[in-house]
């Protein structure tokens, strides 16, 4: 264990520890944009900034372990000073349009801008002007907004292994992209979408939704996804009784946060007008609509007249625990074992 | 599973056989390839060089419908090298002699010759396997989708018990199941001879406990499975069906049979989100709510009991399935009161012994348990079989391998295989509707290798007719060495290119599982 303090208050944390952690562990805040605890530290963005005493230069707090005896301070003037130059730098190249951004309200930039209070950058300069990706039906790319965090680069390589991007050229030109700075869709890329989920800007955008609900109108719920059987936790944006987007929920410790791109992009099947809104009854050969009572009373003055055994019924790997439950009883009820579903296929 | 997803990225050693991971379980396959990533060696055997074979420090390109032999052919030599685990086979296990004497002559030399895999990649398998402090193998229905599948099961626990590899982390025997709630289903009695929980419904203690709690007489009268339903239908036996949530029409083996089955039945009632090509072909059809639509619990295939939460309401007059279960009920005089979907996890949870801890309170304190859980202070199991396995030791099983029921010949001379693909899901009634999945993934591309294209005079995306015994379609096909010469892989996601016209519906003897994975076809160019 290791012993130290912060903002004046102690602390003990384990060796190895970064003073970020041991931060964050008091509930101290620290702004970050490169740091993710799941990927690798690579210290760019400087945006953690901390003075350790004795220390000549401001350390990066995400990668700097904390040690014995540390007097670490997070928000000295000398701090917020680097902080506030470091963000006046990334606006000076980054476009201004947060009225219309999907990202605004939920945008790390705009959000420290706002509490360092960066109206604007004391920098001018010359503006990027890459052309947008949007050639994919799943997400679009807008690298002019990209403030080179690198966190959808490691998250592609690291979590999905996939290692469709790259960072390219150095300084002003460098940007992040497939090889040959291709579309993504002649990538490797498979469309997981969780560089979209940790982007940290709106240089990256899903576009289901888009265009659709600012982010402070959008409802979180938590739930599980319906396709295979690892069973990832979604948490799924809801306007207006719609779903409008899906990120994986990071709490949920299957998945932790990571998706394939049927849980990430593929459960707008939800709102497809193709939905089944009221039972149907075959008359004369054609299916026509019918009421519930209607419909059920048919399906039960069915099941009545005919022996248990020969009913036969199929669940569903798709519905519930308690609607299998249900449905088993049911059937068992009405004298039948045949009760089966498509574990086999 | 026998042990859990979060322990796959510490694997020592993985085999991965007839399971195109990063296509059919993308987070799991990002899972193994951290492990990889962090050292530890990867065997994959697939008919296919998948993605993950990319990966892999052996890549065992076996035939269609041999896997039992290659799985033989590893413990051949894992025994003839001596890397198993010796105190693990005599305190835990029994059978090791006749499962030995069998795979005696499963030399890598004579698995060669059924598999096609070299004999040296054999024992570099073998020893990645059988060398690892800890191994897990992992698979899907590329292993269970064959007429052999239940002996390739075996043998695979005989593989897993050989070198100790039981009730460890990151090791153990891993089954990845496929659907969202596959395992829910199996878990909550939706299969023939159980009740929850796999509590047989020939036993007469459990009929008397389950008929005593619901208030009914229950049949002691064995059930019928998926494929003897539709056998039952044809023959007049089975009457009435009720189908929920399912698409057999696209999902069965040999579809025709399928359709006419369907077509004999006296009455058919589907309840499902769309109308499906099996709910077309219903009598009566109920609009039922999606996953969102909902609360209520799904189990994964880690046997995690995971909590879903409505996040809108259903579209028209929809309604959650349990929703319209009870209002059937009450119509048939069973009188059900459940007014929230925990109502009933509670009764479930009273008659399942290995859900009996598990409430909607831990769940969403917890975040998901695994069962076993019996009571309501257990942490939940995230590894089986830790000191002692279910029936107490570990039993050995001799297997011998049998070829696929269909081989080709000289009128169906190639091997078709099916399976999935990243994008689509299943029958893709959900993903078809999904915009941006259907504009990415509209329609089947047939795998055929280059060999076999070149030969037969035909170009990446031409349109050709496969045909079997039982069926023929047309679909395009893409070239790609992702298929040896002499296979064709495609799956089951487009109803244009309905492949199940196509397969065998020829049984697993004792899981009753067809045999998806091979059969014989023919190809030619297709005009139009
Ligand atoms: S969508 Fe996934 S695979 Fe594609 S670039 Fe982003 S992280 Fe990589
Ligand atoms: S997000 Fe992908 S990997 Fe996760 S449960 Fe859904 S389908 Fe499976």
């Amino acid at each position: 264990m290791v012993k130290l303090t912060i903002n004046g208050r102690n602390i003990e944390v384990e060796a190895g520890t970064t003073i970020l952690q041991a931060a964050e562990k008091m509930g101290v805040f620290v702004p970050t944009f490169c740091y993710d605890p799941q990927l690798s530290l690579v210290g760019a963005c400087r945006m953690c900034v901390v003075e350790v005493e004795g220390a000549r230069a401001l350390v990066a707090s995400c990668c700097t372990p904390a040690g014995e005896g540390m007097v670490v301070q997070t928000d000295t003037e000398r701090v917020l000073t680097a902080r506030r130059a470091n963000l006046s730098l990334l606006l000076a190249n980054h476009p201004l349009d947060c009225l219309t951004c999907e990202k605004a309200g939920n945008c790390r930039l705009q959000d420290y801008c706002y509490l360092y209070g960066i109206e604007k950058s004391e920098f001018s300069g010359e503006q990027k002007e890459f052309n947008l990706d949007d050639t994919n039906p799943f997400f679009v790319r807008d690298m002019n907004k990209c403030i080179l965090c690198g966190l959808c680069v490691r998250t592609c390589h690291e979590i999905n292994g996939a290692g469709a991007i790259e960072f390219i050229k150095r300084g002003f030109d460098s940007k992040v992209t497939p090889a040959f700075d291709d579309p993504l869709e002649k990538s490797s890329c498979v469309f997981c979408g969780m560089c979209t989920d940790v982007c940290p800007v709106g240089a990256l955008t899903p576009r289901q939704g888009m265009g659709k609900g600012r982010s402070w109108d959008l409802d979180k719920v938590k739930t599980i996804c319906p396709y295979c059987g690892t069973g990832c936790g979604l948490e799924l944006f809801v306007k207006d009784n719609v779903v409008m987007g899906v990120q994986g929920d990071v709490d949920n410790p299957v998945n932790r946060g990571q998706t394939c791109v049927k849980g990430h992009f593929g459960v707008d099947f939800l709102s497809s007008p193709e939905r089944l809104t009221t039972p149907l009854i075959r008359k004369d050969g054609v299916l026509v609509e019918a009421s519930w009572t209607e419909a059920l009373d048919l399906v039960a003055s069915k099941l009545k007249e005919v022996k248990g055994t020969e009913i036969a019924g199929l669940a569903s790997a798709r519905v519930t625990n308690e609607e299998n439950y249900l449905f088993q009883k049911l059937l068992r009820m009405l004298g039948t074992n045949s009760i089966d579903h498509c574990a086999r296929l | 599973m026998t042990n859990s997803i979060g322990e796959i990225e510490n694997a020592k050693a993985m085999l991965v056989i007839g399971s195109n991971t990063t296509d059919a379980h993308p987070v799991l396959g990002y899972r193994m390839r951290m492990a990889k990533r962090k050292g530890a060696a990867l065997i994959v055997a697939d008919p296919r060089r998948i993605e993950l074979a990319e990966d892999a420090d052996v890549f065992l390109q076996l035939r269609p419908g041999t896997n039992e032999a290659l799985i033989n052919g590893l413990i051949n030599v894992i025994i003839t090298e001596d890397l198993m685990d010796r105190d693990f086979i005599a305190a835990r296990t029994e059978g090791y002699e006749a499962m030995a004497a069998a795979v005696a002559k499963y030399t890598p030399e004579y698995v060669a010759e059924i598999t096609g895999v070299a004999a040296d990649d054999i024992r570099k398998a073998a020893r990645l396997y059988g060398g690892a402090e800890t191994a897990a193998i992992f698979y899907t229905m590329g292993v269970t989708q064959h007429t052999s599948g239940t002996a390739t099961v075996l043998t695979i626990a005989n593989l897993a018990m050989l070198t100790g590899n039981m009730g460890k982390p990151s090791g153990g025997v891993n089954p990845l199941r496929g659907q969202n709630n596959v395992q829910g289903a199996c878990d909550m009695g939706a299969l023939p001879p159980v009740y929850t929980a796999y509590q047989a419904v020939a036993n007469e203690e459990n009929r008397a406990k389950f008929g005593q709690a619901w208030g009914a007489e229950l049949s002691a009268t064995p059930g019928l499975t998926v494929t003897e339903i539709m056998d039952g239908a044809m023959e007049g036996k089975v009457k009435a069906l009720y189908i929920m949530g399912e698409n057999p029409m696209l999902t069965d083996a040999n579809l025709h049979h399928v359709a006419e089955a369907l077509a004999k039945v006296e009455f058919l009632v589907v309840q499902d989100i769309f109308l499906t090509e099996t709910a077309a072909k219903a009598h009566v059809v109920l609009p039922a709510a999606a996953f969102a639509e909902k609360s209520g619990t799904f189990s994964n295939t880690e046997r995690r009991v995971q909590l879903l939460n409505q996040a809108v309401t259903p579209p028209g007059e929809a309604k959650a399935d349990w929703e319209i279960l009870q209002d059937l009920a009450q119509k048939l005089g069973f009188n059900w009161q459940y007014a929230e979907p925990w109502d009933i996890f509670d009764e479930i949870t009273s008659l399942t012994p290995s859900y009996g801890g598990i409430s909607y309170e831990r769940l969403y304190v917890e975040g998901g348990l695994q069962w076993p859980c019996p009571t309501p202070e257990h942490p939940g199991t995230p590894i089986l079989h830790g000191a002692t396995f279910t029936r107490g030791k570990g039993l050995f099983s001799p297997v011998e391998y049998t070829p696929p029921a269909e081989l080709t010949d000289g009128d169906y001379p190639l091997v078709l295989t099916t399976g999935r693909n990243l994008y689509h899901y299943h029958s893709g009634s959900m993903t078809h509707r999904s915009k941006a999945i259907e504009a990415h993934s509209p329609e089947e591309l047939a795998q055929i290798n280059l060999e076999d294209a070149a030969r037969m005079g035909i170009c990446d995306g031409d349109l050709v007719k496969l045909s079997s015994r039982r069926g023929e379609l047309k679909t395009r096909v893409q070239l790609t060495d992702m298929v040896p010469p002499g296979v064709v892989f495609m799956t089951f996601h487009y109803k244009d290119a309905a492949v199940n016209l196509l397969t065998n519906d020829k049984l697993d003897p004792v899981a009753k599982i067809p045999e998806l994975k091979v059969c014989a076809v023919k190809m030619e160019k297709s005009a139009s």
